[in-house]
């Protein structure tokens, strides 16, 4: 199938761009990569009256770090470049690891870092990783700029909390500090969504024998990214040996809710990632600096 | 009788008035270029980049297969780097540089080391897929560095063959990798 007719514009400034999404006449989306809407305009699933392409906007094309040592990557960055990049590859490894999982090179050459957080697909790796992350949103609309934390962030599938006529104009991660990282999952072919997946952060403690902080975020469990404090609790204070890891493994079958679908029921869904946590956790704990 | 169609050169390929289609909403004029040659034309908003190769400028060795970015038939360079044309709008091209397979080996020019690898290594079957195949390919022997096993296998993950052709199409790929990168350190992949 085609997409129905709508209009096109590529305005130059994020002014424009808001003055655009506040059409009310006409339904406005935005457009960037384009690698998850043009499939659902193609099938209809969405008929929007207006596309808004923000890929030529000069000041969203940013990737940099800041003087604080937080990365900001831009609303018209692309994954490849943002995966591609020696400040993220060095930096936040973890956001590297999520992009190369996003469906194949040929996707991730469109398809944008930001896009793919507005567009919130709970079985994707990006949110995951931005709650893993501790990542902040600017949020540009009309009564002015706004900043939301990754936690508040993502409302349910598909829903995040920017308003139709707002714009996501930047993600900014803040320094990772030497913590030890992981994104494990679990898909049926590689490129696909996750049937599951975890991405874990880890920091050791002065001493280097015991974890003195961890963050567990699954994706493909639930409407949004889920980060089960009680994992988290499992690990904090222990020296992420087999005793720890196992009752890492019990929390995240415990507090995990994942629904049945057509590719897994609910209890595979658990199990899976109960194994993945444990693989994840043991990755980050060594590659703590 | 009405054409709907441009001249089959897209050197020459200019469009001063939109096709009379039945829904004339959102048309813009793009200025691009198609395997080294200027294009201008006027587009509906809605007009995917593979059918706008494909009707407009009848390039139509790039296939659309599945039209919903999974299968990589589509797939051409857009700036040098590969990419689904049906996940892509023409009107998001304009300044772009695409390459589509006809601009691999134009008239009488002799084929590329990927297309002659593919031939010579029987990296097809059907054929279908193969246009994408071999654009993908042809990013990674562009790349400055030869791409590592990893990297090969990254890339043509993101094409479907359906006569299942990959073990040839793979060795295709790593005789051009090798051809273009000699002596480099992956070898032929097997």
């Amino acid at each position: 199938m085609k997409p129905t007719p709508f209009d096109y514009s590529a305005p130059g400034s994020v002014a424009e761009v808001l003055a655009l999404l506040a059409d009310e006449e006409r339904e406005a989306k935005v457009l960037a990569g384009g690698q998850s809407l043009i499939p659902m305009l193609s099938m209809r699933l969405a008929r929007p009256g207006l596309l808004v392409d923000i890929t030529r906007v000069p000041c969203l094309d940013r990737l940099y770090v800041d003087a604080s040592g937080a990365l900001h990557v831009g609303a018209a960055v692309r994954q490849s470049r943002a995966a591609d990049d020696p400040a993220v590859h060095d930096g936040w490894p973890l956001l590297a690891a999520a992009i190369r999982r996003i469906g194949h090179p040929q996707i991730r050459h469109r398809g944008t870092v930001c896009g793919s957080l507005a567009h919130h697909d709970p079985a994707a790796e990006l949110p995951t990783a931005a709650l893993a992350l501790d990542a902040r949103f600017v949020i540009a609309g009309p009564g002015g700029t706004r900043t939301v934390g990754a936690a508040d962030f993502f409302v349910a599938t598909f829903q995040t909390a920017v308003a139709p006529d707002e714009l996501l104009t930047e993600v900014v991660l803040p320094p990772r500090a030497g913590d030890g990282w992981a994104f494990e999952e679990l898909a049926r072919r590689h490129g696909d969504f996750a049937t599951v997946g975890v991405a874990v952060t880890l920091r050791r403690a002065p001493d280097r024998r015991t974890v003195a902080a961890a963050r567990a975020v699954f994706c493909g469990a639930g409407p949004v990214p889920v980060r089960l404090p009680a994992v988290e609790e499992a690990l904090t204070g222990t020296d992420a040996g087999a005793a720890a890891l196992d009752a890492a493994a019990s929390a995240a079958l415990a507090g995990l809710t994942p629904a049945d679908d057509v590719h897994a029921t609910a209890a595979y869904r658990r199990e899976a990632a109960a194994h993945l946590l444990v693989r994840a956790c043991t990755l980050a704990w060594e590659r703590c600096s | 009788m009405t054409t709907y169609l441009a001249t089959p050169d897209p050197a020459t390929a200019t469009h001063a008035a939109p096709p009379p289609l039945a829904e004339p909403s959102g048309w813009h004029e793009i200025r691009l270029t198609v395997n080294g040659a200027p294009v201008t034309a006027q587009v509906e908003s809605r007009l995917l980049l593979s059918d706008f190769l494909r009707d407009r400028l009848r390039l139509t060795g790039t296939h659309v297969g599945c039209e919903h970015g999974v299968c990589g038939a589509c797939t051409v360079l857009v700036d040098g780097e590969p990419a689904r044309s049906c996940l892509t709008l023409a009107v998001q091209c304009t300044g772009a540089e695409l390459r589509t397979v006809e601009g691999l080996a134009p008239g009488d020019a002799p084929l590329t080391p990927v297309q002659r690898a593919f031939h010579e290594c029987h990296g097809m079957q059907c054929g279908f897929c193969t246009p994408g195949f071999v654009m993908t390919a042809t990013a990674l022997t562009e790349q400055p560095e030869r791409p590592d096993a990893a990297d090969v296998a990254d890339a043509l993950s993101g094409h479907l063959c359906r006569c299942t052709g990959y073990r040839n199409i793979r060795r295709a790929v790593c005789q051009a990798l090798d051809e273009r990168f000699a002596g480099g350190p992956a070898g032929r992949g097997e």
